[in-house]
């Protein structure tokens, strides 16, 4: 009964099921909220950023939506816990390349660890949306965007 | 699967010959026989539409309307009898009452544009229902807040049908609109449009249907049901996509505005004045899609060869068996129980996101559609994010809908482990 694909590996799975840091962080310093209009992808993500070290303390999200937009932002916070803001810009840069094929990390240098999980979304181009959701909110939050971002 | 869900449809109908017309289907997605379960979204060409295209474009194409040599005239006579074959299927009096449009979306904002400007005034009310495609949504939404207008909206009950004694309440003398679907896309509920239409003209008010959703999968005489305006989109019907329309009772039409402006609407143009052209005419600015409307015409032979009254049979037995088995399924529910409806099942697992969903039925070859179907007003109503859709064509077969279910199983086995 199992599937023949890359796309829901184990630990996306359990992400999915158990999302980590899946909380509000009263007061945070950062927040924003995205949507994928087209699939109704929802999240919120929160951070407490140092601002003085440029570091990246504490981050949570809530929200709802498919499994992989659940995992990857699950994931994602757990990466970003303690890294500096400018290395999460680039990182958010080289996951993006990744999932749209533009970039193999099994050929080329990147900083993704884990995250490699979501390589599988390049066979797949109409959920790239549901992986990249948390980064763009990210990026959202890190850029005060307070009207929330959209992927479309 | 049963032997006699397979006899009672072959009674009805040859699904293998009707498959040999349709040669996308004989591909495989990821290894596995496609199994094409998104009618709804859009449908696959007959051969003979196909061929038809390909000869009018390798032989007689030409611009319409204005060449006065041979190759336009032949295209013009053509794409009037492609008109002819439009009107003739949908039970219209006359041609000039079908205006060519890009499909129901475009159709739509048409009619509340030109409808609008001439009818709709500050207090005057427009009334749609719950469970309408954005396309019959947002058009009257953005008239009302240009026109100072009110939106009303039928409600639905439980089991998705239009709880047509509140309907009642909302109408008025001030009631100028009321446009419904004749089967909603993201439930498939079957719409009592000609009690809607007798109950509207009551009150003075004009009716719009949306056929986009029943044109393919029923017969329609729009003088039966006496609307003032009915949309269909080709796409859905077989027939290329980029074309569709409108049809509108002539002593309308002759009084509304135009809605786009350009060449071939005009009587005649001064720098200070112009004058419009009589329907159709009026409501076809520029070059129309020509081809496109060759291949509807060809689609509507097709459909007709075959017969709506069987394609409306046979579809109802799948759909029948399609329900049967999915009230098997436990954790799956069905989203729109009407007691009349067309062949689309539309389902919510508890335990995997639609969009999770169709991911994983597409790994076995089945294309479903997951996601709100532009009718998000429809999703809130029922309290769901979204949901996965089976919509089923004529060129469906039992076993494809046992492919299906088995499939559904396995996603549920699959994210609750």
């Amino acid at each position: 009964m199992s599937y023949d694909n890359e796309l829901y590996q184990q630990v996306i799975l359990d992400h999915n099921r158990k999302p980590r840091n899946f909380h509000i962080i009263e007061n945070a310093s950062h927040n924003c909220h995205g949507v994928n209009p087209l699939c109704g992808d929802d999240i919120t993500v929160y951070l407490n950023v140092d601002e003085q070290a440029g570091k990246i303390d504490e981050v949570s999200f809530q929200g709802s939506g498919c499994a992989i937009s659940k995992a990857s932002t699950s994931l994602m916070t757990v990466f970003l816990k303690g890294k500096l803001v400018e290395d999460a810009r680039k990182v958010k840069d080289e996951f993006h390349k990744m999932i749209l094929g533009e970039m193999d990390p099994e050929k080329e240098e990147h900083h993704l660890g884990k995250l490699t999980l979501f390589m599988g979304i390049r066979e797949y181009p109409s959920r790239t949306k549901c992986a990249s959701l948390a980064w763009h909110t990210l990026v959202g939050a890190l850029d005060k965007k307070f009207d929330g971002i959209s992927t479309e | 699967m049963s032997e006699s869900i397979t006899s009672v449809a072959d009674n009805i109908l040859n699904v293998e010959n009707i498959r040999k017309d349709f040669p996308i289907l004989t591909q495989t997605v990821r290894g596995k026989p496609l199994i094409y379960l998104d009618n709804a979204a859009t449908t696959h060409k007959p051969n003979s539409v196909i061929e038809r295209v390909r000869k009018f474009d390798a032989e007689e194409y030409g611009t319409v309307r204005r060449g006065a040599y041979k190759l336009s005239e032949k295209a013009t006579q053509l794409y009037e009898e492609s008109r002819q074959k439009v009107a003739d299927f949908m039970g219209a009096e006359k041609k000039s009452e079908i205006v060519f449009t890009s499909g129901t979306t475009q159709a739509i904002n048409l009619v509340a544009n030109s409808f609008g400007k001439r009818f709709v005034n500050a207090g005057d009310e427009i009334i749609i229902s719950n469970i309408e495609h954005h396309a019959n949504t947002v058009p009257w939404q953005v008239l009302c807040e240009e026109r100072g207008a009110k939106l009303k909206v039928i409600p639905v009950n439980d089991a998705g049908e239009l709880m047509i004694e509140e309907y009642e309440k909302l109408l008025s003398s001030k009631t100028r609109m009321v446009a419904i679907n004749q089967v909603s896309n993201a439930l498939g509920t079957i719409n009592p449009v000609k009690k809607i239409t007798e109950k509207a003209h009551a009150v003075g008010a004009k009716v719009l249907v949306d056929g986009a959703q029943s044109i393919p999968h029923m017969k329609v005489d729009v003088q039966d049901i006496d609307c003032d305006f009915y949309t269909f989109s080709g796409h859905k019907m077989y027939a290329p996509s980029g074309i569709g329309g409108v049809y509108g009772k002539m002593g309308l039409w002759e009084e509304l505005p135009p809605y786009v402006t350009g060449g071939d609407m005009i009587m005649q143009v001064t720098l200070e004045k112009t004058t419009y052209a009589k329907p159709p005419a009026r409501f076809e600015a520029g070059t129309p899609p020509i081809t496109q409307v060759i291949g509807l015409g060809a689609a509507i032979d097709y459909l007709n060869e075959i017969g709506l009254d069987k394609i409306a049979d046979y579809e109802n037995t799948l759909l029948e068996y399609g329900t049967r088995l999915f009230n098997d399924i436990e954790g799956v529910r069905i989203i729109g129980n009407a007691q009349h409806k067309a062949s689309i099942i539309s389902f919510y697992i508890e335990a995997a996101h639609p969009h999770d969903v169709v991911t994983l039925l597409d790994q076995d070859g089945i294309s479903c559609r997951g996601g709100h179907h532009c009718a998000q007003p429809t999703m809130i109503r029922y309290g769901v994010p979204a949901t996965t859709r089976a919509s089923m064509a004529f060129y469906n077969k039992p076993e494809e809908l046992d492919a299906l279910a088995e499939s559904v199983k396995k996603c549920i086995r699959f994210f609750s482990v």
